[in-house]
């Protein structure tokens, strides 16, 4: 079965093959090489949707990318919203439907792949139309490393949409021999279906290849949706050629109404008449084109109306063709409900509009000149300049790097788009071109007449501009400018946003310069000086699955495990995101909630003997003669004192005197410590080292390098901890006295060398055992089976949480936040005062830092022993009545960490409260869901605080 | 994205690196002898010139070195990059080396 409008020979289409697809709930068919728009005209369907806020019909109104009107739901094979028809390849099984305005998301998750791809070219051509093919074949003959993209499914730019010819035979012919001569050459990269839809600096263009969205559900698994091409390029040529602009007139929106060279396309590439009975209005030479193929192809013509008084050599032309040319006169406006009926044609002269009448069609073809596309330039900051005689804007400067050719740069014939692509690229060669860079001979085209500019014509239908649309898709209308500058606003930036033109899907390809002239009419100035909004990256838009590629979900940012991931999965264990670290947060048993694990595992780590994996925790080694006074100078208090086999805990302030990281230090020799840090904190603390030592200490020999993932850590923490440490490395003395706190000790196991030290983060006895990663789990193993007897509990990182704070040991970061000094977390004990100067030192003298009413770290005791605090939760004056006072309310601090303790039986809150060690004893307030909840402020160590438990 | 050249390993892209403040800012001999003032210009005070500007960087994703640069804040473009032991540019080197072709 015949498609209604389908010619019955030509296009670019496979007529052999038909394909079913739905529209609108209505089957229909068309053929491989159909966009859905072209496949919707050939059924005589011009509508697709009603308009976003007026409900007016639209329709097609142009070919490809610039298309205002036919935007589509796809909801088969995957639903996708806001696509255009004109840009939506055909395939079996394609189901869309027209939308007014908004599409809807998929909602189910898209199991497609889409994957990026780095390229880097001496050359890369953006358009595979005459001046880009010229360019790289320019290019790649001269041995060039070339890359060509395009974003229509086959080469040819507007020679797809012609009958020109080339070397005397179908332009297409050379096309085609120019592709094959391109595939031959080995150093060149031709992508079709693919957008440059970025350029950046130094040579950076982004480009969108649709790889497999032309095939709809036949589209293999294993092959990515679509490819984000990076492309790094010495040298970029744009021959994106140029987007046909519309005239505004009252009711120009109806369907039937669309651009002439459009319709060229439709009837040249995909064999299709896009109306019986046309009529045609224009400002220049191309749109004859447009009526003499129409005519030819059957369409009956009923007249041209060019708006030049003088009109067009080519009148006599159509003339002999029988097709009336009405020189000198403008189409004023429209009838019509779901289609165009009637142009209203009348004459124009001077600027004025004499008496009309109505000529019968049912598409009305317009054109108002060519606007180069010059997006790609301006993005690169390229400045444009506008001209008067096209009535358009160009690129106005030489870039380094980007140049501009064929149509875009403005040559208007074919012949001046293959030598504009091949001097451009000969401009790009180290060398000299090659012998065989010949171009094909292009028939001498006839001397043009000068475009009108012609932006709008005026409004005689009483309307008032309110229906002379200039951006079809956003409703926005000529009395919308008129609106605009009305209430003030000059800049056409200003314009684009008060009326929304060109924020739509198209950006404002049709739009954006009718903008820049009517707006510039309206306030009497030159276009010039009206400009054009700033062009954007995308050129076209880009799903965002396409530029998130391979880094979704877990691949999202990189997962790092410790060597015993395995054991802890299979332990049960419950994971929390620690910076890109997966730790156990805690073991549940059956039945268990998080509560009652944690309150669970602490109490073993108090009463008997835990485990935990801290793998994580930051370590950096730091050699070299002056080893120790990088630390002294980088460290709050002394380390150069530290004995060799001893640990010392430390703590790092930036120039302004505020904490940035803690830890501990081991002296493993004279010129060697191992530096602990905050799990989150190593890169930092690592990349802080090297600042200094490269930017203000060159002098200091001295290395820094991390080997956090050289030594896994288990703390074995507990009253019991000696028994198990004593009994897996029987080589060591593990009493008190041979081996006291802040010690560490070498020893092996089967001969591995492990390392132990007595550092303790619970205030717990505790040993921490160093071990190379690959005989990790082989030492937790006997540390577990050692610890049998004694209940060993493996524990995750809430319960370390839990045991630290209980201790009043600060998490950096989480109890503190840029604006804390080691004075402010009470640990004026780890500050040095015998060092002349340290990183901080000076800052702790500043008025600021010696005010009594900095926050403090103090505890918090619910009064209630119940009510577990949020954490961040504020903190206010004790309230008599229990009742906030009316805002603003005085806040004293917040609570930074908060939690149950099994210890103390009842729940407890580190916090920063203002001039907290004053207020101990007190008791204060904290909003909880509405209500006051009475608190007691505390010193922050709640268990042990005479530090009797750390020697068992 | 723009090409950053690292003296060592060669023009990068921007992402490689990270941005380290203004350059030529020392640490001070002797910070106990400076007055507030002093030190809190030390501390928190840096320019913000409108054009050229000298600024450390450092090619975290690379060769982890810090270096120098003169970047124009309003164009961007990085007219030079310099080790930390070489002197300031001056503004009479700096056209020279634009004539000479020598600045990336």
């Amino acid at each position: 079965m015949t498609s209604p409008f389908r010619t019955s020979t030509g296009g670019r289409i496979d007529r052999a093959t038909t394909v079913e697809f739905t529209f609108d709930g209505q089957t229909l068919r068309g053929h491989p090489g159909d966009t859905l728009a072209s496949a919707l005209l050939a059924n005589g369907r011009h509508q697709i949707a009603t308009s976003i806020k007026l409900g007016r019909p639209r329709g097609i109104a142009a070919a490809w990318a610039e298309d205002p009107g036919g935007l589509v739901q796809i909801e088969e094979p995957f639903p996708e919203p806001m696509l255009l028809a004109t840009t939506v390849e055909l395939h079996e099984g394609l189901a869309a439907h027209g939308l007014p305005g908004q599409g809807r998301l998929a909602d189910v998750p898209d199991s497609a792949r889409y994957d990026a791809v780095h390229h880097h070219v001496d050359v890369l051509v953006v358009g595979a139309g005459p001046a880009g093919l010229a360019a790289a074949l320019t290019a790649a003959r001269a041995g060039a490393r070339v890359a060509l993209v395009d974003e229509q499914s086959e080469a040819g730019g507007s020679l797809l949409s012609g009958t020109e010819r080339l070397d005397d035979a179908p332009a297409l012919q050379w096309v085609a021999a120019a592709v094959a001569e391109l595939a031959g050459l080995p150093e060149v990269l031709h992508l079709q279906r693919t957008t440059a839809f970025g350029s950046y600096d130094d040579g950076f263009v982004l480009a969108l290849e649709r790889r497999t969205d032309h095939l709809g559900a036949a589209a293999p698994k294993h092959v990515s949706r679509q490819r984000v091409w990076r492309i790094r390029a010495r040298s970029i040529v744009v021959a994106t050629g140029a987007h046909e602009r519309p005239v505004v007139f009252a009711d120009n929106d109806r369907p039937g109404i669309m651009l002439a060279g459009a319709a060229r396309t439709f009837l040249h590439r995909y064999g299709v008449l896009p109306g019986r009975e046309a009529v045609v209005f224009t400002t220049n030479d191309s749109a004859y084109d447009a009526a003499l193929d129409l005519h030819r192809a059957g369409v009956h013509v009923q007249a041209v109306v060019d708006a030049r008084p003088e009109g067009s050599p080519r009148r006599a032309e159509c003339e002999r063709a029988g097709i009336r040319v009405l020189s000198g006169a403008v189409v004023t406006g429209t009838r019509g409900a779901e289609r165009i009926t009637h142009a209203l044609v009348a004459p124009f002269a001077d600027g004025e509009v004499g008496a009309g009448s109505a000529i019968t069609c049912d598409l009305l073809l317009v054109s108002g000149g060519w606007n180069p596309a010059v997006h790609l330039f301006s993005q690169a900051r390229g400045r444009l300049r506008y001209d008067a005689a096209l009535g358009a804007f160009l690129p106005g400067e030489e870039l380094d790097g980007l140049a501009v050719a064929g149509s875009a740069a403005g040559v208007p014939d074919l012949a001046g788009c293959l030598t504009d692509g091949q001097r451009v690229a000969r401009a790009t060669l180290a060398g000299p071109p090659a012998a065989d860079d010949r171009l094909p001979t292009a028939p001498e085209s006839a001397v043009p007449t000068p475009p009108l500019v012609l932006w709008r014509v005026p409004d005689t239908s009483g309307a008032d501009g309110s229906t002379s649309f200039v951006d079809l898709q956003r409703d926005a209308t000529v009395a919308d400018i008129a609106r605009a500058i009305g209430a003030g606003l000059r800049s056409i930036e200003h314009v684009k946003r008060y009326t929304t033109i060109g924020t739509a899907h198209d950006q404002g390809k049709t739009s954006g310069v009718l903008t820049s002239g009517i707006t510039a009419e309206l306030l009497a100035i030159p276009v010039q000086d009206t400009g054009t909004t700033t062009f954007r990256p995308p050129y076209t838009p880009v799903a965002f699955a396409a530029l998130a590629g391979r880094d979704r979900g877990r691949l999202f940012d990189p997962e790092r495990v410790t060597a015993l991931h395995e054991w802890h999965v299979a332990a049960g264990a419950v994971f929390e995101d620690v910076g890109q670290w997966k730790r156990p947060r805690h073991y549940p048993r059956p039945g268990e909630d998080m509560e009652a694990a944690v309150l669970r595992e602490c109490a073993a780590a108090r009463t008997g003997v835990g485990i935990l994996d801290g793998s994580t925790l930051g370590k950096i080694d730091v050699q070299g003669p002056d080893a120790a006074v990088l630390l002294d100078r980088l460290y709050t208090n002394l380390m150069s004192s530290l004995k060799v086999g001893s640990v010392r805990y430390g703590v790092m302030c930036g120039v302004d005197g505020m904490v940035i990281d803690d830890g501990t230090v081991l002296r493993l020799a004279e010129d060697r410590f191992l530096v602990l840090t905050t799990t989150g904190g190593a890169a930092k603390v690592l990349d802080w080292m090297e600042e200094w030592v490269q930017t203000e200490w060159p002098d200091l020999r001295v290395h820094c390098t991390s080997v956090t993932e050289q030594w896994c850590t288990f703390p074995v923490v507990g009253p019991r901890s000696r028994d198990v440490v004593g009994a897996v490395f029987p080589q060591v003395d593990v009493s008190a006295e041979a081996f006291p706190f802040m010690t560490w000790r070498d020893t092996t196991l089967d001969g591995v060398p492990v390392r132990l030290a007595r550092i303790s983060f619970s205030g717990e006895l505790a040993f921490e055992v160093y071990v190379n990663p690959w005989y990790a789990v082989a030492v937790w193993q006997r540390l577990l089976d050692a610890g049998r007897p004694y209940g060993i509990t493996p524990y995750g990182t809430e319960t370390m949480h839990v045991l630290r704070a209980e201790k009043g040991y600060p998490i950096i970061g989480q109890d503190t936040d840029g604006t804390v000094t080691p004075h402010d977390l009470g640990m004026a004990w780890a500050v040095s005062k015998k060092k002349p100067d340290f990183v901080g030192k000076r800052s702790f003298a500043r008025p600021a830092n010696q005010d009594p009413l900095r926050k403090h770290l103090v505890g918090l005791l619910p009064v209630d022993r119940q009510t577990v605090l949020p954490e961040g939760s504020q903190i206010v004056e004790f309230r008599t009545d229990g009742r906030l006072p009316p805002p603003p309310v005085p806040m004293l601090g917040h609570v930074t960490s908060s939690y149950r303790s099994a210890e103390l039986a009842r729940p407890f809150a580190l916090a920063l409260v203002k001039g907290g060690r004053e207020r101990i004893g007190e008791t204060v307030h904290v909003p909880v869901d509405g209500t006051l909840v009475p608190v007691e402020v505390t010193g922050p160590v709640l268990v042990d605080p005479e530090g009797a438990r750390r020697d068992g | 994205m723009q090409l950053i050249a690292c003296p060592w390993c060669g023009p990068r892209e921007e992402v490689e690196f990270h941005y380290g403040g203004q350059a030529h800012v020392p640490y001070p001999d002797s910070p106990a002898e400076l007055s507030d003032e002093e030190w809190a210009h030390y501390v928190f005070f840096r320019d913000n010139p409108k054009g050229r500007f000298a600024e450390r960087w450092n090619h975290s994703a690379g060769c982890r070195r810090w270096f120098n640069a003169i970047r124009d804040t309003a164009t961007y473009r990085f007219e030079r990059v310099y080790r930390l032991d070489d002197p300031k540019p001056g503004v009479t080197e700096l056209a020279r080396s634009r004539e000479e072709g020598t600045a990336p």
